[in-house]
């Protein structure tokens, strides 16, 4: 029983991260609304980001620069550039997501999935 | 160590609340300023754990350009979002979609047990290629930042392909937004008054 509590304890951080993921899955595609489906996405994004970062941290280490100290324990840095990429192609899928809900309203005039669905019915049946 | 652990427990119990305030709300600007507090307190977290090239970025980038980008994009489109429920939806909460989240939770809480203990060394993270990047990249890169180091040096291809990414990114937002043509509903009014 110890021993299943330290397996418990020894992952909170997981099990956090994996209630962040799920929170802004549900906003993902629960929430008709496209600026806060992004924001879902970014929500679960930086989830994931966590989750990374979390696997390269060692118990007593410190942050991958060298030091002078040669019994210093480096956390992992791999995770890290994995994740500065992951940020920044982030942001980048961000934007695009952005401009095309801008251009979407500026044809549609609306953001909301259910108009944009009524939209497309009414044209289909008007043709 | 206990002081790290609260720190990271309060950091992680914070993201949860402004998880869930982005999702209850529907004043748009709101979410999106909430969204960068989000990543502002993720930085914080990642400096706790030991990530601060990431903390770095991720307060510049995804708490201070994702924001101004969300805050641009709310200039053109309304700042509420409609209230809309899903067929089936009751209690406030849609329950198709919650169901899959939570299924999708379970799933992935079943795997965990297979993780290693958060932290330890031993983890085979920590024995494959890393410690080849902490003991000789000071001879062979000479740069006392490990991260730097491998980002440019060791896996400077991926960075050349996130650049590709980028520039591809940019290039759709400029095919997307400059020159706009007149829009369908300008159209439609025209047609109607004609």
């Amino acid at each position: 029983m110890m021993s299943d509590m330290g397996q418990v304890f020894g992952h909170w951080n997981v099990y956090l991260v994996i209630f962040l993921m799920m929170l802004g899955f549900y906003t993902l595609i629960a929430r008709g609304n496209m600026v806060k489906k992004m924001v879902g996405l970014n929500v679960f994004q930086t989830s994931v980001f966590i989750l990374y970062i979390s696997m390269g941290k060692i118990d007593n280490s410190t942050a991958p620069i060298l030091t002078d100290n040669p019994l210093a324990i480096y956390a992992n840095p791999l995770p890290h550039v994995l994740i500065l990429t992951a940020i920044v192609v982030g942001v980048a899928t961000t934007a695009l997501g952005y401009a095309l809900i801008i251009r979407i309203y500026e044809n549609f005039g609306t953001i909301e999935d259910h108009e944009l669905v009524d939209f497309m019915e009414d044209e289909e049946n008007t043709l | 160590m206990i002081g790290d652990l609260l720190i990271n427990v309060g950091a992680v119990s914070l993201l949860a609340i402004f998880a869930f305030w982005i999702l209850r709300t529907r004043y748009l600007v709101g979410v999106v300023v909430v969204s960068g507090a989000f990543s502002l307190t993720a930085a914080a977290l990642f400096v706790v754990l030991d990530a601060v090239d990431v903390a770095f970025t991720e307060a510049a980038v995804g708490a201070g350009i994702a924001t101004v980008l969300g805050l641009a994009t709310l200039t053109f489109v309304p700042h509420f979002e409609k209230p809309h429920r899903f067929k089936g939806a009751a209690l406030g909460i849609s329950w198709f979609p919650a169901l899959l989240a939570v299924a999708t939770g379970l799933l992935l809480t079943l795997a965990v047990s297979d993780l290693p203990r958060f932290g330890s060394a031993d983890a085979p993270i920590h024995n494959h290629v890393a410690p080849h990047y902490i003991n000789e990249s000071p001879n062979e890169i000479g740069i006392p930042n490990i991260v730097t180091a491998i980002l440019a040096s060791y896996r400077g291809y991926d960075t050349l392909g996130e650049v590709i990414v980028i520039f591809t990114a940019a290039l759709a937002v400029l095919v997307l937004l400059v020159g706009r043509t007149r829009s369908r509903r300008d159209k439609q009014r025209k047609g109607r008054r004609q």
